[in-house]
């Protein structure tokens, strides 16, 4: 099945259906629910990443707020310390470069450990990032952060702009297009011999050793790749957020991140989209609704992994394929 | 190909192996036999790798790979199945026979196409399903298969590897008798076709006498005797050894 | 020269506690093979409830009430550690590694906030005891002895627990199952009930080191995350598995603590972890692992 043959099937359909679709919402939706999808969205191209290790290589992170941090937190500073190169086209590739190097570090800290070990390592380091972040204020700014000015987005300047209108404008299509480049990239790497590699080490590590394929070189590998969406997702959402603050390397943000995985379903691609949508919807009215977010999050999380461990989507899946299966149940 | 000298193999007191040796020629099927816990597999694994000997000498292509890791063994041309068949439950069929050939041309890196790109190479996977006889089964997923079609599978997979020795544990347990010979007729004319030395652990001595161009007979980590079935066969102490009668 | 007997004496503080938070862990980690990613939790409960019991009593009698406090924080972790094995982690005990990782966050996620439901959102102070027994003068300084209290008891609870596991019959039949579950369940050891009390056990161990921190510490939100890390870091340095190692990797990381607020207070989070990074790279199975 080639690149033809894709482009066929249905689900191809689905997705240049949405595609064109999220393209309108400017013209449809306030701006406010705009700017909330748009958070969404950086959250889904984070949860790709995400998924990328959990699904695919069968390693879970505590600790991916550190690198969506990373990201986010790289155009902080660039905007900081070298504002004549605070460009869009500048800005992302840097983004990725730190995610690069942060996520190669951590990565091979926590690679070379069993799956449950993996688990808390990176929990740890995120811990470690988040008290740099906070103590070494001078560079980071410490608990008050970093504020976010309007890049430059290919030669045209967005000074005096606000950042609503931006966010309306130019940005969303830019985001957009990020959105729909990472998602085919994902699905390709997925899919190809390299996912399958993934897929074998984390279905059966002595077997795959066993094939000539280094385990802990792979999930490094993996590692990296999911750091670099991940800090990729944080570059985004901090132009939407307009401010990058240490929280997103504590603890609770990489729990959320685990959680929104899971809402949407990591067994089916696309889960982890929806999920990362749903969430910041979910987040906002229950946030305004209880003071108690985490037992909330704690408690749905549990119950998810007690009933509907396959998420909404792979639920949903389940149902069509149960639907699909069962023929007409017509004469005894 | 595969030279042992003296070979030792100690767990804390007790010697499983005892000063081992033997050579396995290429193009040579050699079959491994004896009683259950005279050592075969751990033989086995000491060739593969996955465990060290205690002392002794194990040479590959005449490089010395007494100490070398398994996966460096792997590279060097050696193979193996496993007893317990030990396989990727959650790929399919044809994936799991794909991805050995993946990592044998080096394609495993390759991230950016999908992996039904790559017709060339999932065409041979299904054709070496077809060889062993599960292509009809290439997108179920093993758990569902029987206990003989996952053998098959193992050992297509082990094949898969296109390795210059090849380590057969068992491979025709739990295969329904009638197939047995179907299964080692496929696996010892792709050996053969190959140019593949072959060491396979067998109980039946009928698939030894058939299949097999040597025999070796390990009985309480020693080789009893070594070579040709026929004339091993008739050995007094391998009659005793392997079914407890002399003539 | 004093300084730096002071300095090694409060790193045995900090020791002391950390001991037995990651026994706690390791107990649960070794015979459950789970990682309680709700140890900070239990922790934090063990703080809180030592606190609000030194405080709401009045402070007549601050010694006994604490004691008091240490038991009921021993018990009320304990208690909610059961409860939790019952009804949460049984359930995982067929599924994959990572559902049980899930769950245990989902009970860290609920016991924050339960904890904030119960006592809210202040900080409760119960130095009381702490300046209540004194200081001890080492030469020019001064020593407190509510230090050599805390690592006294640690000490106490670390005996207790070597006694039940090396020389009871359930404590050998937790190591056996932490050792080898396949041999333990095939002769006969009721894995489903150990397990409970293994944790429950844990549980305990971590109240009481959350306790022990209150005098110095007040019990505040979010108190429990470092020590899960810091426990955790114990842990995979002293090897899994192995009192030993737990009695060993705290003193390590009890004395960079208490050296690296002297020295680099700054990074002192991130410099503990550098050390136990480096020496996981040397060697992966921690220092004393199996």
């Amino acid at each position: 099945m080639g690149l033809k043959d894709f482009l066929l099937k249905p689900k191809f359909f689905v997705y240049l259906g949405i595609f064109i679709l999220l393209m309108f919402m400017p013209k449809v939706l306030p701006i406010y629910q705009l700017m909330l999808l748009e958070s969404g969205i950086t959250f889904a191209i984070m949860s790709l990443g995400f998924n990328l290790l959990l699904r695919y290589t069968g390693l879970l992170s505590f600790g991916h707020g550190a690198l969506f941090a990373v990201g986010a937190y790289s155009v902080g500073m660039m905007g900081e310390y070298f504002p004549e190169m605070y460009r869009i086209e500048i800005l992302i590739p840097v983004a990725l470069f730190a995610s690069f190097v942060v996520s190669t570090i951590f990565g091979f800290i926590c690679v070379r450990h069993t799956r449950v070990f993996f688990s808390i390592l990176a929990l740890a380091l995120s811990m470690v990032l988040f008290a740099l972040l906070v103590k070494l204020y001078n560079i980071t700014g410490g608990s008050d952060g970093i504020h976010i000015e309007l890049p430059m987005m290919f030669g045209k300047s967005y000074e005096g702009v606000k950042r609503f209108e931006f966010l309306s404008g130019a940005y969303y299509f830019v985001l957009i297009c990020v959105f729909a480049a990472s998602t085919i990239i994902m699905l390709g790497i997925v899919n190809s011999p390299f996912g399958k590699t993934l897929q074998s080490i984390r279905d059966n590590e002595v077997r795959a050793e066993m094939i000539g394929i280094r385990i802990r070189r792979y999930r490094l590998y993996a590692f990296i790749l999911s750091g670099l969406f991940t800090g990729l997702g944080g570059a985004m959402w901090s132009f939407v957020n307009g401010h990058v603050t240490p929280e997103i390397a504590e603890w609770v943000f990489s729990g959320e991140i685990v959680y929104m995985t899971l809402l949407g379903g990591f067994m089916v691609f696309e889960g982890p989209i929806i999920g990362a949508i749903l969430f910041t919807y979910l987040k906002l009215y229950a946030v305004s609704f209880t003071q108690y977010w985490m037992f909330l999050i704690g408690a749905t999380l549990i119950t998810l992994v007690l009933l509907l461990p396959e998420g909404i989507a792979g639920g949903f899946v389940k149902l069509v394929t149960k639907i699909r299966r069962t023929p007409s149940t017509g004469v005894a | 190909m595969l030279k042992v000298r003296e070979l030792i193999k100690d767990f804390g007191k007790v010697r499983i192996i005892n000063s081992a040796t033997f050579e396995v020629n290429t193009d040579e099927i050699v079959s491994l036999v004896g009683p259950n816990g005279a050592g075969k597999t751990t033989l086995v694994n000491l060739i593969s790798g996955h465990i060290p000997p205690t002392t002794g000498r194990i040479e590959f292509l005449g490089h010395d790979i007494t100490f070398t890791s398994p996966y460096r063994r792997i590279k060097m041309g050696v193979a193996r199945n496993f007893q317990i068949t030990n396989l990727f439950a959650d790929s399919s069929v044809l994936d799991n026979v794909r991805i050995c050939l993946f990592s044998t041309y080096g394609k495993i890196k390759r991230c950016f196409l999908p992996a039904n790109y790559y017709g060339a190479i999932t065409q041979e996977a299904v054709n070496i399903l077809d060889m062993f006889g599960i292509s009809d089964k290439k997108d179920l997923l093993p758990p569902s298969l029987s206990e003989g079609d996952k053998k098959i599978l193992d050992t297509s997979m082990a094949f898969a590897l296109k390795s210059k020795f090849l380590l057969l544990d068992e491979p025709t347990s739990g295969v329904a008798t009638g197939d047995k010979f179907k299964v080692m007729d496929t696996i010892i004319s792709a050996v053969k076709k190959e140019k593949m030395a072959c060491m396979i652990i067998e109980h039946d001595m009928d698939i030894v006498a058939d299949y097999t161009d040597r025999v070796l007979v390990l009985t309480e980590g020693q080789i009893l005797a070594d070579g040709r079935p026929k004339e091993i066969m008739e050995q007094d102490d391998v009659k005793k050894i392997l079914f407890g009668v002399t003539s | 020269m004093e300084n730096w007997v002071i300095y090694v004496l409060n790193g045995l503080y900090f020791a002391s506690f950390l001991f037995l938070t990651s026994l706690g862990l390791s107990i649960i980690l070794g015979v459950m093979g789970i990682l309680n990613l709700a140890h900070g939790s239990l922790f934090a409960i063990g703080a809180f409830v030592a606190a609000w019991i030194v405080g709401a009593f009045g402070t007549n009698a601050p010694i006994t009430l604490f004691i008091v406090g240490l038991f009921a924080a021993l018990g009320v972790s304990g208690i909610v550690g059961l409860a939790l094995e019952t009804s949460l982690i049984r359930p995982m005990y067929q599924r994959a590694l990572e559902y049980q990782l899930l769950i245990t966050f989902g009970a860290l996620l609920l016991i924050e906030d339960l904890i904030k439901m119960v006592w809210g959102g202040t900080a409760y102070y119960a130095s009381k005891p702490f300046t209540v027994m004194g200081n001890l003068g080492i030469g020019d300084n001064q020593y407190p002895l509510y230090f050599l209290f805390a690592i006294l008891t640690s000490m106490a609870a670390g005996l207790c627990i070597w006694i039940v596991m090396s020389k009871t019959r359930i404590g050998i039949m937790l190591r056996s199952i932490s050792m080898d579950r396949e041999m333990a369940t095939a002769m006969g050891i009721r894995i489903g009930r150990l397990n409970t009390l293994a944790f429950g056990m844990g549980a305990a161990l971590a109240g009481l080191a959350g306790a022990l921190i209150v005098p110095t510490t007040p019990a505040l939100l979010g108190i429990g995350m470092d020590p899960l890390i810091l426990a955790f870091i114990v842990v995979v340095l002293g090897g899994l598995g192995s009192l030993k190692g737990a009695l060993i990797g705290s003193f390590i990381v009890g004395e960079t603590r208490s050296l690296g607020i002297v020295f680099f207070p700054e990074i002192e989070l991130p410099l503990l972890f550098l050390i136990a990074v480096i020496i996981l790279v040397f060697k992966p199975e921690g220092l004393f692992g199996r």
